[in-house]
């Protein structure tokens, strides 16, 4: 479970102080389905970025299942993300010169597992997004929703408990984000939290519950339905 | 996979400036397995060249003006015997082999000859046996490693022809006589003959090979036989003496003129030098060039190794967000310089020995072979300049906000 009190996270720029989250407040319970929707420049990806352990906020505590996220030193948030947490990016982010499997088994290198284990575990996660043919390909081999169904099973590759998505259905045509969406909302049901940042309404009316942030303020909009 | 799976399909994946930075790594490398490989054969044949053109330094009565080198016994001055003795028992490092000399004028059935008595090292063995002093298992002291090349005292001295070329003979008896080649042919006399020499009969040991010096008109025979029958006495006109090149041109001189202090010394010290001074400049040439071209290998790889950071900030921002350390981020791009460097210096050891191999006998008239010496040398270098070139990129990369996934 996420807890966020009073996280305040400002930057200089020109001169100039911008405040990016402004005394934000936020619970995100365990198995949670949430969208963060509000305009350019409001705070989403700052706090995204305050999640998943890569910003420490000018101000206030951020507890991740009663642990100080920002106690922890670099290299132990760095461990932490790579055990208990997903990202899902908007342009994907897979790494050109590697081929699908190969992709989907940095996460498991860089835990410790074996050669054969990552190959068996990157094998099972291709399969459950439905490119079990593709393993072998290049990313620019791949459509463009091939190559989320990549990072997704890359997200999945460690088993992770959160997972944080940047506008994962942003470039993508409807057709792909249904199926994008589909398989988020199936990782929920597994059990999983997800933390969606989008500025579509349809893809955030597939989240439990949309907070808002304006000026670096976050504000409850609904508890809508798990989709 | 592993960590070098990843670098090694990275480094494919950039080719261009991957091999500018491996060229350039390579040809340092290449400079100086190519100058050191010249040098170290350069160095051995001038060794060679030395021991074959025989002694380097003269010890002359005190009046003597050298105006030969071949003929620098030829003077009509004497000076005792006795002063071999003394240097042989001095054992002075850098000595390898003495030759004393005594030449005289003979006739052979009225044919003027020159005639010259040499010792063999048998002798100097037996004075050595006498006075007790049985260490002296070679002649003089060549087991005592000062030259860079082993002066060659062994079999190939019961030659009587290593006269020739060694300036020493191992065996040499009473009444043998040994003939240049011109004089042979003079005298119509080969091998086994037998020749009427100051009232007594010497047989031929052998007709040395023609060697262009004065040698080839010279009639050599024991120095004691010489001696006795020429009624000179206990004396020799010259000793010569073969020394290593790199004391002759150093602390030798000063030792013999301490040694022997009523004597002239001289020496070709100003060829020896020149040699040996041409080589160390050969020698610190080579390093000189191999520190600029891996500056220069090194600056390109920083360049290349910086413009890779930049080019693959997304890719590590997200390697980041996945859980990739900065150790590990670190790993990978000192890593990719590992591989430059050892490849590099593998390259530049083997087009550096080819170089050598083609420029040698062009250049010098050497004939090198490969050293594998220099590999060690080559890769470690290259790796050492490559890795630490690069520290400051992987620094750089190390350092980088993995937020970045989310702004790009």
């Amino acid at each position: 479970m996420y807890k966020l009190s009073s996280v305040t996270q400002t930057y200089e720029r020109r001169g100039q102080i911008v405040t990016a989250l402004d005394n934000a407040d936020l619970t995100i319970p365990d198995n949670d389905f949430i969208a963060i929707v509000g305009p350019s420049g409001s705070g989403k990806t700052t706090l995204l970025s305050v999640l998943g352990g890569m910003l420490a906020p000018s101000t206030g505590d951020v507890m991740l299942d009663g642990q100080s996220l920002y106690d922890l030193s670099v290299e132990e948030r760095t461990a932490l993300r790579g055990q208990k947490i997903g990202f899902v990016f908007q342009s994907f982010n897979l790494i050109s010169w590697l081929t699908a499997r190969e992709n989907v088994q940095i996460p498991l290198m860089l835990s410790g597992k074996t050669a054969k284990q990552q190959e068996e575990r990157a094998m099972e996660m291709l399969d459950r997004v439905g490119l079990s043919d593709r393993t072998d390909h290049r990313p620019s081999e791949m459509s463009q929703g091939q190559q989320q169904r990549v990072a997704l099973a890359r997200t999945l590759a460690n088993d992770p408990q959160i997972i944080l998505a940047d506008e994962p259905t942003g470039n993508l045509d409807s057709e792909t984000r249904q199926q994008v969406m589909n398989y988020l909302n199936e990782f929920h049901q597994d059990g999983r939290t997800i933390v969606m940042v989008t500025h579509d309404a349809d893809t955030a009316a597939f989240a439990h519950r949309t907070i808002r942030l304006v000026a670096g303020v976050t504000h409850e909009v609904s508890m809508a339905r798990a989709a | 996979m592993k960590l070098r799976h990843m670098i090694w399909k990275e480094l494919w994946q950039r080719p261009t400036p991957m091999l500018t930075s491996l060229l350039a790594v390579t040809l340092g490398v290449t400079a100086l397995v190519a100058i050191q490989n010249i040098t170290v054969f350069s160095e051995r044949k001038i060794a060679g060249d030395m021991e074959s053109l025989g002694a380097n330094v003269l010890v002359l009565p005190p009046s003597v003006t050298l105006q030969d080198y071949y003929g620098a016994d030829m003077h009509g001055h004497t000076m005792p015997e006795e002063y071999v003795t003394r240097l042989a028992l001095a054992r002075l490092p850098g000595v390898e082999n003495l030759a004393p000399k005594l030449c005289v004028e003979a006739d052979v059935d009225t044919i003027p000859v020159t005639l010259t008595g040499i010792l063999p090292k048998s002798e100097f063995q037996a004075k050595a046996s006498w006075q007790g002093l049985g260490m002296l298992g070679n002649a003089v002291g060549s087991d005592r490693g000062c030259c860079a090349t082993a002066a060659d005292t062994g079999e190939a001295d019961n030659d009587p022809n290593s006269l020739a070329t060694t300036r020493t003979i191992a065996e040499l008896g009473d009444r043998d006589v040994i003939l240049g080649r011109d004089l042979a042919s003079q005298l119509g006399a080969k091998t086994g003959d037998t020749l009427p020499l100051l009232g007594e009969d010497f047989t031929v040991l052998t007709v040395l090979p023609s060697t262009g010096t004065i040698d080839d008109g010279r009639m050599f025979a024991h120095l004691h036989s010489v001696q006795d029958l020429s009624g000179a006495g206990p004396v020799v006109n010259v000793i010569e003496i073969m020394a290593c090149c790199e004391d002759a041109a150093g602390g030798l001189i000063t030792n013999l003129s301490a040694e022997l202090p009523e004597t002239r010394i001289v020496t070709i010290a100003q060829v020896v030098q020149t040699q040996i001074a041409v080589n160390g400049l050969m020698s610190r040439l080579s390093w000189v060039f191999l520190s600029i071209l891996l500056l220069v290998g090194g600056a390109s790889i920083a360049s290349v190794m910086y413009a890779n950071v930049t080019e693959r900030r997304k890719e590590i921002g997200t390697l980041m967000a996945i859980g990739a350390s900065r150790n590990f981020v670190t790993q990978m791009f000192l890593g990719k310089a590992a591989i430059l460097g050892l490849a590099g210096g593998a390259a530049g050891f083997i087009v550096g020995t080819i170089v050598a191999a083609v420029l040698g006998p062009q250049l010098l008239g050497i004939h090198v072979r490969p050293m594998p010496m220099l590999l060690g040398v080559g890769m470690a270098s290259a790796t050492i300049v490559a890795v630490v070139a690069s520290l400051l990129p992987a620094r750089r990369a190390a350092g980088l906000d993995p937020c970045l996934v989310f702004n790009e």
